[in-house]
């Protein structure tokens, strides 16, 4: 069973909100870096950095991210995933980089993601974007931009469908089959 | 690809392939980085199990296994010193004792990791197995050919020289025709099979041979393997197989001379061919490296024990 928790307009406003409050928190554009986690949050950060273009005139830097090489997990899983592109052509060091992903879920893909980044160099700061927070964290870490917290039981599902992946931008949650 | 052993490329499917050679794709932007290492194996063990002398097989493994956080052990073994069947059993009891996660092995007889794989508990990698085959050569130059062509369908490959010595014919005979490219083989009657293998052409001229290929693969004259005359002298084969700029020109304008090194220079590659525009002998070197890195990472999942 799907519930639709998120259309089309409710992402487009959420992109527009987060996208002010990256430039109000780091007072500017000046030396922001996006970098979006594959998958979903490669076509976030896109959104985002064109929204804060529109609002600032001003282009910040967009990179991609593949975290499968540093995940946790890898011993434990049967099948490894394909290895998509990490793709960061700027220099991060020095930088306010902001890690984007779609659903903050148990935090450890953003603990594999951080350790992935300082593998390309040493931030400034690092702050964290999500579309979604749907709660039970297994590690200490927390956002700094939220687009919708949902609670959730842990065995639901999240699933956010793109236009980039030739969807109509939606989120739903997957209620747990009984 | 939920695989735990890469013995054959006969156990690859067209999509395991693309799946390999997707992740080498992303392998190769990570040994662009200043940090070249990534933690994705931390904690495993390989093996690398060389019965025949190898150079560049066995540095390409190591470099691989050590960009993945691997511990690398090398246990090189003199090509002569084992040769039964009981002390390679013996040996590998013993590696398997140390509580290793992989072996990479090489050796001079057809079978020996599948021998492995039966009587061990690890993940085998097949670097070579006498004239049977090699798979890894095979996908790192399934990726540089899909680097250059963009796909397989309808290529046509020529892989010329000692063909029946070869190892890296066969896996490169067995992978390019999953993929859908088609396969010519090229060289003295002597070299070639008595028979064409199922969907290959075989050509004993190189000039007829060459005609409208996309892909030159050339092979290297293995003295070690030939125990009997094959051809003349390696100036005649020079002559009558060699690949010289003229032959050259009979294949496409845009094909791509490759080789598995290390190169015969004047014997079946002339040195203006092999350093020439159409080479992409180095660009294989790198694959393999990312190639290698890919193969161990897709076998490396947990939990698939047999």
């Amino acid at each position: 069973m799907a519930k639709e928790l998120l259309n089309r307009k409710d992402i487009e406003r959420i992109i527009s909100r987060i996208a002010h409050e990256i430039i109000e928190k780091n007072k500017g554009p000046e030396g922001i870096c996006l970098v979006g986690i594959q998958r979903g949050g490669v076509h976030l950060a896109a959104r985002i950095a064109e929204k804060i273009k529109t609002i600032e005139s001003a282009s910040v830097p967009v990179g991609s991210l593949d975290i499968s090489l540093y995940r946790d997990d890898l011993s434990l899983r049967k099948d490894h995933p394909v290895v998509r592109k990490t793709d960061i052509p700027f220099d991060i060091s020095g930088k306010k980089v902001v890690l984007i992903d779609d659903v903050l879920f148990t935090g450890r893909s953003i603990r594999a993601a951080m350790d992935a980044l300082m593998d390309y160099g040493r931030p400034a700061v690092i702050q964290l974007a999500v579309l979604i927070d749907r709660g039970h964290r297994e590690l200490p870490i927390r956002a700094d931009y939220v687009g919708k917290n949902i609670p959730t039981a842990k065995k639901e599902k999240i699933d956010v469908q793109l236009q980039e992946d030739g969807f109509e931008d939606n989120v739903q949650l997957i209620k747990a089959k009984e | 690809m939920t695989r735990k052993h890469l013995i054959t490329m006969r156990d690859l499917g067209k999509a395991d392939i693309h799946q390999i050679l997707d992740t080498a794709a992303s392998f190769k932007d990570v040994l662009k980085r200043d940090i070249k290492k990534v933690p994705a194996l931390r904690g495993k063990t390989v093996v690398n199990l060389f019965y025949e002398p190898s150079t560049r097989t066995r540095t390409s493994f190591e470099i691989a296994e050590k960009r993945l956080s691997t511990d690398v052990v090398n246990f090189a073994v003199a090509s002569s010193s084992v040769t039964k069947g009981e002390s390679l059993f013996d040996t590998i009891k013993n590696i398997e004792a140390y509580g290793v996660d992989f072996v990479v092995v090489r050796h001079s007889s057809t079978g020996v990791p599948n021998f492995i794989a039966e009587h061990m508990d690890v993940s085998v990698i097949n670097a070579g197995d006498g004239i049977n085959e090699h798979p890894t050569q095979a996908l790192l130059d399934a990726l540089t050919i899909r680097e250059h062509k963009g796909s397989f369908e309808g290529l046509e490959v020529a892989i010329v020289g000692d063909i029946i010595h070869s190892r890296v014919a066969r896996s490169n005979m067995i992978g390019l025709q999953t993929l859908g490219a088609k396969v010519r083989y090229i060289g003295p009657p002597t070299l070639l099979p008595p028979q064409a293998p199922p969907g290959v052409k075989m050509y004993y001229s190189i000039e007829e041979g060459l005609k409208g290929v996309d892909v030159i693969i050339m092979l290297r004259i293995q003295m070690e393997r030939m125990n009997k005359s094959f051809f003349p002298t390696t100036a005649d084969y020079f002559c009558h197989w060699g690949l010289t700029k003229d032959r050259l020109a009979m294949a496409k304008k845009d094909a791509i001379v490759m080789h598995p090194g290390p190169m015969n220079r004047g014997i079946e590659i002339a040195s203006d061919v092999a350093d020439g525009p159409q080479n992409v002998i180095l660009q294989q070197v790198t694959n393999g490296l990312a190639v290698r890195m890919s193969v161990l990472y897709h076998l490396s999942g947990g939990e698939h024990h047999a």
